[in-house]
């Protein structure tokens, strides 16, 4: 019986050698919520990181509805990343039904969340005078006119934290964080991955800051279809101004609409763009009502397919900033 | 006066457009909503809504996003649904409202399985369905050939249509037209749905058909003058609710037809065949 026993062990100490060789390739399989985590994830985790994106390419977050291979997923995952701050709207339910025992990690931990009130001023009348001081504008906004609110509500914070490079390095961060403790033996790995990506990502921010110091401070005011720049706005200084709330979801009012085409005709806004995720008619509208030209697609809450112009995070940055110079500076 | 009223139309083009639109619409729509409510079909529009997912479905499978083809499969495949509800309900003992829900169910499953085989996660209906503030010529053109095409079709065979809306069984007793015309219906139907939902979204597309039907029907009891009573309601909330959208800063979808759903709770009310007449009216029974 006894020897029964050994050799059982032997066994399955055999199998668990052989999973483990077989599974070097991947040694950790991550889920993330959407492209850009996707992307980030692939960046730290390199060949030790199997990633599956549930939202992909060109999609939209805000709606997405998740199918049974979602679930699978995860229930396989070692690490689950989200981003938070309400941004999928889908994931708790998901995360629940699926029954995994993964880590759930927020990869906004750590970050100064922007009250989604803040993207009141965009109603502001100054909207115009881009780059001046930002504590003053906040206790500007705290007496601000409260009624637009109902409409562009996800959650108490606008989560599209990742439109700024600092954030993004949070991000980063915690992604590393999150797979040391998963997959120890890896950790090294890990941070020397996260090192030298944190170093790439330091460099656009520079670049990114030099690409917008090119654009003179008053024309720095810019119209898309949803509000997906809050944190672009806040760390670089420029308007972004939109119909839509931060969500997809809601709908324009005809005085939204009204303001934005008064704000571009005052020439307080140099430039219009569409979005990947949304609809772009209504920013149609108003490109033909002032003869704004449309200065072509940004990137907000998903990044492009493979051979598109936004295919990594750092490509998207340097696209939508380009684009927005190219747009204004034509202008 | 001047100010709140007409100023807002003469200094934007997106409001005279969204105007010009909606009134449209509503002319064309709210006669169509009346003969549906008479049809007790007064849910068709909802129905529909989700029935034409798997045209938009192919449209983009095989086009991507763009909006006609999604349009054109939308309306193939609303077409579909209708005449097939149709037929069943026409020669098989099933009314139409259930066949409808049959017909609209499988649609609607085979068009999220669509959706799904591709793996793309845009809201498709989002980019399909318009909104009233961003009507482009296109959409424009769109609403403007429906109108024609419901107008003609409702003057040419109004005697035979409403037969066949209130009494199909006398209709088919004395002509054979009653098929021809209850298939011409219901393409009517499905031309002012579809049109409207890829012009102005669904809420006001459904809405601007039943609701202003709906609260006529507490004034009137002759089709002619539903019709019209109809399209008068239905136009004025497209004002009002333009203009509320405009000065309130609201959504304008809601804003229109919460003024029609005003309209028709004051018709529910006080309405000529309304609550509080009826209440009168049993009240004088009674002392009688």
């Amino acid at each position: 019986m006894f020897r029964t026993f050994r050799i059982a062990t032997t066994a399955s100490l055999l199998t668990l050698g052989g999973l483990a060789s077989t599974a070097a390739a991947a040694d950790l399989d991550v889920v993330a919520s959407f492209s850009i985590i996707g992307d980030f994830a692939k960046n730290v985790g390199g060949d030790r990181v199997e990633v599956s994106t549930l939202v992909g390419a060109d999609g939209d977050a805000h709606v997405y509805e998740p199918r049974p291979a979602d679930a699978a997923a995860l229930e396989k995952a070692g690490v689950v990343l989200v981003n938070g701050l309400e941004f999928e709207g889908f994931m708790k339910r998901l995360i629940e039904t699926s029954g995994t025992r993964a880590a759930v990690v927020e990869v906004t931990k750590g970050i100064e969340p922007l009250k989604a009130e803040e993207e009141e001023h965009h109603y502001d009348e100054k909207a115009g005078e881009a780059g001046h001081d930002h504590d003053g504008e906040e206790k500007e906004e705290a007496g601000h006119d409260h009624a637009h609110e109902g409409h562009h509500h996800h959650g108490e914070f606008d989560p599209h934290a990742w439109q700024s490079v600092a954030n993004a390095q949070i991000y980063v961060k915690n992604i590393a964080d999150a797979f040391c403790e998963a997959d120890q033996a890896g950790c090294a790995t890990y941070t020397a991955n996260a090192e030298a990506y944190l170093t790439k990502l330091a460099d656009l921010e520079t670049e990114v800051k030099a690409t917008i110091d090119e654009i003179p401070a008053d024309k720095r005011t810019i119209i898309t279809s949803h509000d997906a720049f809050g944190y672009f706005e806040h760390a670089y200084g420029v308007k972004f101004i939109a119909p839509e709330g931060v969500s997809t979801e809601a709908e324009a009012s005809a005085a939204d609409v009204a303001k934005l085409i008064d704000q571009v005709k005052a020439n307080k806004a140099a430039a219009i763009f569409l979005e990947n995720i949304t609809n772009p008619r209504l920013v149609e509208q108003i490109a033909s009502e002032t003869g704004l030209k449309v200065g072509g697609t940004l990137y907000s809450d998903a990044l492009s397919g493979e051979g598109g112009p936004a295919a990594t995070y750092i490509d998207m940055f340097r696209h939508n900033v380009e684009t927005m110079k190219a747009a204004i500076l034509g202008s | 006066m001047y100010d709140v009223l007409i100023g807002p139309f003469l200094q934007y083009g997106f409001m005279q457009r969204a105007l010009f639109g909606s009134l449209v619409l509503s002319a064309s729509c709210a006669p169509v909503g009346v003969f549906l409510m008479l049809r007790r079909m007064s849910l068709t529009g909802d129905a529909m809504s989700h029935a034409i997912l798997p045209g938009a479905a192919l449209g983009f499978l095989f086009f991507g996003l763009d909006i006609l083809p999604m349009t054109i499969g939308g309306l193939v495949v609303g077409l579909l649904v209708a005449l097939g509800s149709g037929a069943v309900s026409r020669f098989t003992v099933q009314k139409e409202d259930a066949s409808m829900a049959a017909f609209y169910l499988i649609s609607l499953a085979v068009g999220v399985l669509l959706v799904s085989w591709r793996g793309s996660s845009v809201d498709l209906m989002h980019v399909l369905f318009g909104s009233v503030l961003a009507l482009n010529d296109e959409a424009l053109a769109l609403i403007a050939g429906i109108a024609v095409v419901t107008f003609l079709s409702l003057a040419v065979f109004r005697r035979a249509l409403v037969a066949e809306c209130l009494d199909p069984l006398f209709l088919r007793s004395v002509s054979r037209i009653g098929a021809p015309v209850h298939f011409l219906f219901l393409t009517l139907v499905v031309l002012n749905l579809v049109g409207g939902f890829q012009a102005l979204g669904t809420l006001l597309s459904v809405g601007l058909m039943m609701l202003p039907a709906a609260a006529s029907r507490f004034w009137s009891n002759r089709v002619g003058s539903l019709c019209l009573i109809a399209i008068v309601i239905a136009a004025a909330s497209c004002l009002g609710g333009l203009l509320l959208s405009y000065h309130a800063s609201m959504p304008s979808g809601p804003a229109i037809i919460l003024t029609a759903g005003v309209a028709y709770a004051l018709s529910a009310l006080g309405g000529r065949r309304g609550m509080l007449s009826g209440l009168l009216a049993s009240r004088r029974h009674k002392t009688a």
